[in-house]
């Protein structure tokens, strides 16, 4: 569904990505990972273009994505940040509800009835008319998750969805992120949840030096490592 | 017990036929002559009419002029650097020029040249007045709704532009409705400079407050009366709008903790 072919990027002279090749299909759950600094969330905001890629291509559904049409694009890959990113002025309902809306996907009304839905699910339908800085982390990343569920996304990034939070507000989003990908929901996680990864993910990526290292399913990716540099990573990690 | 009118004709009589006044009769014959002769302080009050009337106009211009142009130099700031729209870069250098020439002359200047150049044929002395005021503030107002845009955390245009929404809705149902919080302060600042800055008018004609005091003084041929009535008016303006920002700052504050 989304093929990279030889993805670059630099900042200022900062070589990041030399060339990412990858190809994600749909229903995978791909788990990111690699040490600090290595690209991760460099990729992952080449796809949507949140970063500009310098050289390379991304497409989504054999269409190459450009300036053009990233608008539309964006509407099918929503994006999850670290620090929720939560829309601090609007109430939780008209978090989620803003963009389909605004986007003409559906009335108000329709946008209400699927936004309370959605909370429902994830058990926060009395938050709808709280403001995001009366709820706990793990609450708004929930219902960042949710916001962007709302626009019925083909594929879901997330870029650390759990660093920012409590230790004990961990367990609540993963448990979320584990539902949608047994809904059958396409991932792109950059995670240190090696936890995570070998539960929930097929393919758990190794990205290092600028490039993609290891792309394996999980129970091989953790069980004998033959990259030396993942080997290092993992003893470091787990 | 004479009414103040008939202690005035005395006395003003006597200091006129070259008697000596005290202190007090004095001050009373000055002060007398400043606010309460032929119902001047009328004149006044109609400066203060005019002052608030300009200073609000020139706000409003401000606001427009200033909005515009911030907005037009953080698009283009935020632009990609391989999808420089040139349209935009053009529009964007005339902002620059624009504020640039405008911070960088006096504001006295700028009031002669639109009064005496720009609009020398035009009789409405107030309306150039209010008009260059506003021309002046929306290079200051512009730099401070740029700021407040600058203060908004980048990860809400992020954010927006993630769920598809394009750079003018994200900008307009998530970035400013956030900027306004630190903008309207500010903004309130601006508006204090500005009401101060309305007696600058008079240089060119303008009929506001200061005019109104001069209008006195050319009659009387006494200065101290009306331009200490004048600064004690501008204090108390001050001080009720200070007071009022300062309501408003707190309600902005307590949105903030909900
Ligand atoms: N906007 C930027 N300007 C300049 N350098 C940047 C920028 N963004 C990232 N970098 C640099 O690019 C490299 C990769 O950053 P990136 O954020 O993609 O790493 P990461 O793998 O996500 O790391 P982490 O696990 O710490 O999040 C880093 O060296 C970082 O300093
Ligand atoms: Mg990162």
């Amino acid at each position: 569904m989304i093929v990279v072919k030889d993805l670059k990027k630099q900042y200022n002279g900062l070589q990041v990505l030399k060339g990412v090749n990858l190809t994600i299909n749909k229903g995978d759950v791909v788990c990111l990972v690699g040490p600090s600094g290595c690209g991760k969330s460099t990729f992952l905001r080449c796809l949507n273009r949140l970063e500009e890629p310098d050289g390379g291509t991304v497409t989504l559904d054999g269409k190459e994505i450009t300036e053009k049409d990233i608008d539309a694009v964006r509407a099918k890959m929503g994006m999850v940040f670290q620090h929720f990113n939560l829309f601090p002025h609007l109430t939780v309902r008209k978090n989620i509800t803003l963009a389909p809306v605004k986007l003409k996907r559906m009335s108000q009304k329709e946008a209400d009835q699927t936004a309370l839905k959605l909370l429902e699910r994830i058990g926060l339908a009395d938050k709808a008319d709280s403001y995001p800085n009366m709820l706990s982390g793990g609450q708004k990343q929930r219902i960042a998750i949710v916001r962007a569920l709302a626009m019925n996304p083909e594929v879901l990034l997330f870029d650390e969805p759990t660093s920012a939070l409590d230790p004990e507000m961990v367990g609540e989003v993963l448990e979320l992120m584990k539902e949608l990908a047994h809904s059958g929901m396409t991932m792109v996680v950059v995670t240190h949840e090696m936890g995570f990864a070998r539960e929930v993910a097929n393919r758990v990526i190794f990205i290092d030096e600028g490039k993609v290292q290891v792309d394996k399913p999980p129970q091989e990716f953790f069980k004998d490592p033959e990259n030396p540099r993942l080997k290092a990573f993992l003893s470091k990690v787990l | 017990m004479a009414s103040l009118a008939e202690q005035f004709e005395v006395l003003s009589g006597l200091a006129k036929s070259g008697a000596h006044l005290s202190f007090g009769q004095d001050f009373f014959v000055k002060f007398y002559q400043a606010f309460l002769l032929s119902n001047r302080w009328q004149q006044y009050i109609e400066g203060v009419g005019t002052t608030l009337v300009v200073t609000a106009i020139a706000l409003i211009i401000g606001v427009i002029l200033g909005g515009v142009v911030a907005l037009v130099r953080t698009a283009h700031d935020q632009q990609r650097h391989s999808h420089r729209n040139f349209l935009l870069g053009v529009v964007n250098q005339i902002c620059k020029i624009y504020t640039t020439v405008i911070r960088g002359t006096p504001m006295m200047v700028q009031l002669l040249i639109m009064g005496m150049v720009v609009f020398a044929s035009s009789r409405n002395f107030t309306v150039v007045g209010a008009l260059t005021l506003g021309i002046n503030s929306g290079a200051y107002v512009s730099e401070i709704i740029r700021g407040g845009l600058m203060g908004v955390d980048p990860g809400q245009m992020e954010a927006g532009r993630s769920l598809g929404l394009n750079y003018m809705t994200t900008m307009v149902t998530i970035v400013i409705p956030q900027a306004v919080k630190s903008i309207l302060p500010a903004l309130g600042n601006e508006f204090i400079i500005l009401l101060k800055d309305t007696s600058l008018i008079t240089v060119i004609g303008g009929k506001e407050l200061l005019y109104a005091a001069q209008g006195v003084m050319n009659r009387t041929y006494e200065a101290m009366f009306p331009l200490l009535g004048t600064a004690v008016i501008y204090l108390i303006l001050v001080m009720i709008f200070t007071w009022l920002l300062g309501k408003l700052e707190g309600r902005l504050r307590q949105s903030d903790r909900r």
